[in-house]
């Protein structure tokens, strides 16, 4: 699965080839917005609960030393075991050596996009384990080798046509058949065999309570309580933000999350977790991997009250119509393109610029993460640490000299103009990006302030006076 | 022109900077012609300072901000003796707003950054006008540019669950015969972006075809907006695809007045 | 060898300098509605079903009269030991695999999004209600909230091993969006809303 990086606009490009899929995309999400706008418009008091749940997340941020340390305390009081990870690698092998001394080959589980981030699947199919993604969107893409492109819809880019042929060639189904019931169908059996014999779990956290030591998954298929119920071990993998204070700030991100995920007004399952069943384990792995790195940057910070709902990802002009897979990265869209750049910044310098800065992002965000002006700053930052061509560089020095320098300006203003009229197979030509697909503007006789110095009362007067 | 205004002498003691972007300069006068022209009307002592250039916004997008600070000294030159600062862009002006910098005098920055205003929201919250009565008898759609609604609050976001309100809506009210439809997607990106528009072309174009398209479903005449940025790059899209849908800027609408 | 150290260190260097104030919330939850109407109207939105009883006599008609006898049902109420079984709490979580119906009662139910909370002391087996084929809760009328804040307000400090909110039965739209009910939980959730 990993390979040669290709960028953004690259990736962009080629999504864009087959067009009618693109727009089935963009509609798709798109209608996945409207969803979110329609349960959004029912809560009168919607904008109160953004605002209340962004101060929560502030607090958290903010005091986020003592938080981790009383969650690991009330945890440990309920015989959960806390682990804690500095990066991916160290998670991975804490996941390991979890199913080594129970001597385990075999794991179910449910979504967590930490998982991807660290590239768990990979690690512990290599030590030999076998390992089956429960959710049904990511067990369709696990079967058909891909990553998810979407954090809650990880087969978005999938149409039934492609399901139907994984599931015949995996499952068994008919060949053909795309009905979508008879696909979960066969999933619900396949997946349901899973559960019943698998002896470790892996669930992700949507939230840790630091007061109570307890986490809450959240799933709509209830695919996270088959596997752990029916396991004896449970292992949860949180990255450290995941960290809420008390138990009664579950009332205001609860009545987010969905909603601004899905439009549902809540998932069907919000199970809490506080203490193991008789005679089973929970473990829970808290995991760095470059948060704290984030949580120093001032610029960036808030990007770490990110709750993973993905509605950033589902208003996104750009997003929808370049698919997840073109970021590159385990979280993709706007909130992927300011974390990203943190976890690598050679490897994630274009996702900063794969924005036109529109704004949508940070009006939807329940938590109002900044989105937009993050990712402008990102590009500074980008810039100055040397992470663009240079060719852009010397571009943009030639430009800031043309455009401080009003002779210049004038000048160069009447040449473009001159040539566009005289000889507009110059610019207008496959060369010039912007003429693949628009017309360059019409070259009018004078600019402005040639007009101007004509024809405003300002210079009429000053003739006057002559 | 005197029996329309209907100002005539009450902001005379205003004197007002015309901000031109530097694209209007060049390659759409008559959208800086109508803002002039609207201005006067309207009773202001208008004037546009030669030297002006531009406001440093498509560097500063790229990642540049840090050699903007030329512009950002021309633009304090030519600026700073006027009361307002008024431009027919709402990007041009948010740039301004949030990021007019000079090491030497940051308090003068910072002053005329308040002074720096967008042309709808100039018109309605400093003439205190509410709206224009123009005559414009033609079937028009509004594209909401970005960085005006969302960052200059000129109008009301689809996202937030708040009263909808609108600037150059209220003032368009005014304007006879105007037919301004409905789109399907209120206030989607057109996909200009800056340098966006050249280095993600494949979205760029498409996300300009999109807007196209919503407009053209409506059967309009007019495609109009408060920034030629992104009538510029719907402009393209139009011609290339040899629609007979035409773009003009708000100023020029309201300039019917 | 413990990260932990490490990465508390780099956190408290990191975090900002000054605590920002959580926020109150006692402005929020003040939507008011007819709790029962809502809860029935969003229950059937979201695929759910209920019926109004008066006691568990009419349950257990009700049960009768739906589902197929032979098939095995199980359930954590007395009330209604002569339809379903009650003595499966300390089997092996995995024979409840061939379990038909599992009927539980719920602590109270949220209106504006037809949840129902339930906790360890009233599913006799955690998986339960998860492995059913179908599911059905009873709630009491007077034990619905309007919202999620006054159902934390009701958790309070309930101490419990495990607590889930269920909101209808279980789904997936992964496939293309189409909406189905009955992904790896229950493919039916009726809920008894009780006098």
């Amino acid at each position: 699965m990993a390979g040669k990086i290709i960028e953004h606009s690259k990736a962009a490009e080629i999504f864009n080839r087959d067009i009618k899929r693109e727009e089935w995309h963009d509609e798709t999400l798109w209608l996945v917005r409207e969803k979110r706008d329609k349960a959004a418009f029912q809560i009168p008091e919607w904008e109160l609960l953004r605002e209340t749940a962004s101060q929560i997340k502030n607090n958290v941020l903010s005091n986020i030393h003592q938080y981790l340390q009383d969650f690991e305390e009330q945890a440990k009081k309920n015989g959960i075991i806390v682990h804690w990870a500095a990066d991916g690698a160290e998670h991975n092998k804490i996941v390991h050596s979890i199913m080594e001394k129970h001597g385990v080959k075999q794991i179910v589980k449910s979504k967590s996009m930490l998982t991807e981030e660290c590239h768990l699947n990979e690690y512990l199919t290599e030590k030999g384990i076998d390992v089956i993604d429960s959710d049904l969107g990511e067990r369709i893409v696990q079967l058909r080798n891909e990553a998810p492109s979407h954090i809650v819809l990880p087969a978005i880019h999938l149409k039934k046509e492609d399901v139907s042929e994984t599931f015949h060639e995996h499952l068994g189904t008919e060949k053909g058949n795309i009905d979508a019931k008879y696909l979960t169908e066969a999933a619900r059996l396949h997946l349901r065999n899973t559960f019943l014999t698998r002896k470790i779990a892996l669930t992700g956290v949507n939230f840790a309570i630091a007061e109570t030591g307890e986490f809450v998954v959240c799933t709509n298929e209830g695919n996270a309580d088959m596997g752990v119920h029916l396991a004896d071990v449970h292992i949860a993998c949180m990255g450290f933000e995941k960290i809420i204070p008390q138990r009664k700030h579950l009332g205001v991100f609860l009545r987010l999350l969905a909603r601004s995920a899905t439009g549902q007004p809540i998932t069907t399952y919000s199970s809490h977790f506080k203490k193991p069943g008789d005679g089973k384990e929970i473990h829970i792995v808290i995991v760095d991997n470059g948060r704290s790195t984030q949580l120093g940057r001032e610029d960036f910070r808030n990007s770490l009250k990110c709750i993973r709902c993905g509605a950033c990802m589902n208003t996104c002009p750009v997003y929808r119509r370049s698919g997840g897979h073109s970021y590159h990265n385990a979280v993709a869209g706007p909130i992927g393109s300011i974390l990203a750049p943190n976890l690598d910044m050679s490897k994630n310098a274009d996702l900063p610029f794969a924005s036109t800065l529109c704004g949508s992002c940070t009006n939807v965000c329940p938590v109002k993460i900044d989105i937009h002006q993050q990712l402008y700053k990102w590009r500074q930052l980008l810039v100055k640490e040397g992470y663009t061509p240079t060719t852009k560089t010397i571009a943009m020095k030639g430009m800031a000299s043309v455009l401080a320098n009003p002779v210049i300006f004038d000048f160069a203003g009447k040449t473009a103009r001159f040539i566009m009229q005289k000889a507009p197979g110059l610019v207008s030509n496959s060369f010039n990006p912007w003429y693949k697909q628009r017309e360059m503007p019409a070259p009018p006789e004078e600019s402005f302030r040639e007009w101007y110095k004509k024809n405003s009362r300002e210079s009429k007067e000053k003739n006057n006076e002559q | 022109m005197e029996s329309l205004c209907a100002f005539p002498n009450k902001y005379l003691n205003m004197k007002v900077g015309l901000f031109v972007p530097c694209y209007v300069d060049q390659f759409y006068p008559q959208v800086a012609i109508a803002t002039y022209e609207l201005l006067q009307k309207l009773g202001c002592d208008v004037s546009f300072p030669m030297k002006q250039t531009c406001c440093g916004q498509p560097m500063a997008n790229s990642g540049y901000e840090h050699l903007t600070s030329g512009c950002d000294a021309n633009f304090i030159a030519n600026f700073a003796e006027f009361d307002y600062i008024v431009s027919p862009s709402g990007s041009c002006t948010l740039h301004v707003k949030d990021h007019l910098h000079d090491e030497k005098n940051e308090q003068l920055a910072a002053q005329i950054r308040t002074r720096v205003f967008e042309l709808t929201e100039f018109i309605t919250d400093v003439l205190k006008i509410e709206k224009i009565e123009g005559n414009f008898p033609h079937r028009v759609g509004m594209h909401e540019s970005c960085h005006g609604q969302r960052m200059l609050h000129l109008s009301q976001m689809s996202e937030l669950n708040e009263p909808y309100f609108s600037k150059p809506g209220q003032l368009l009210s005014g304007i006879k015969g105007l037919d301004l439809v409905s789109l399907s997607r209120k206030d989607e990106c057109c996909g200009f972006g800056g340098t966006f528009c050249v280095t993600e072309e494949a979205v760029s174009a498409k996300m300009g075809q999109d807007r196209v398209k919503d407009h053209e479903d409506q059967n309009v005449e007019y495609i109009t907006g408060g920034d030629m940025s992104c009538l510029m790059h719907l402009e393209g899209i139009l011609k290339r695809q040899k629609s007979p849908v035409k773009i003009i800027h708000l100023a020029e609408i309201l300039n019917t007045i | 060898m413990s990260s932990k150290g490490d990465i508390l260190e780099k956190i408290k260097q990191n975090q900002p300098s000054s605590i920002s104030e959580l926020p109150d919330l006692s402005a929020l939850g003040m939507d008011t509605y007819e709790n029962l109407d809502k809860y029935k109207a969003v229950l059937d939105s979201i695929g759910g079903a209920f019926v109004e009883v008066k006691d568990y006599d009419e349950v257990i008609n009700y049960i009768n009269n739906n589902y197929n006898a032979e098939k095995r049902k199980v359930t954590t109420l007395p009330e209604l030991a002569e339809i379903a079984a009650t003595n499966w709490a300390n089997d092996d979580p995995h024979n409840l695999k061939d379990v038909e119906l599992t009927i539980v009662k719920a602590h109270f139910g949220v209106a504006e999004n037809a949840a129902l909370w339930v906790t360890d002391e009233l599913l006799g087996q955690r998986v339960s209600v998860f492995i059913a084929q179908y599911l059905a809760i009873v709630v009491n009328k007077k034990d619905l909230v309007p919202t999620m804040h006054q159902a934390y307000e009701r958790i309070g400090n309930q101490e419990y091993g495990f607590g889930t909110f269920i909101a209808g039965p279980s789904k997936t739209a992964d496939i293309e969006q189409s909406l189905v009910l009955g992904a790896h939980g229950a493919r039916g959730l009726i809920v008894f809303i009780m006098d």
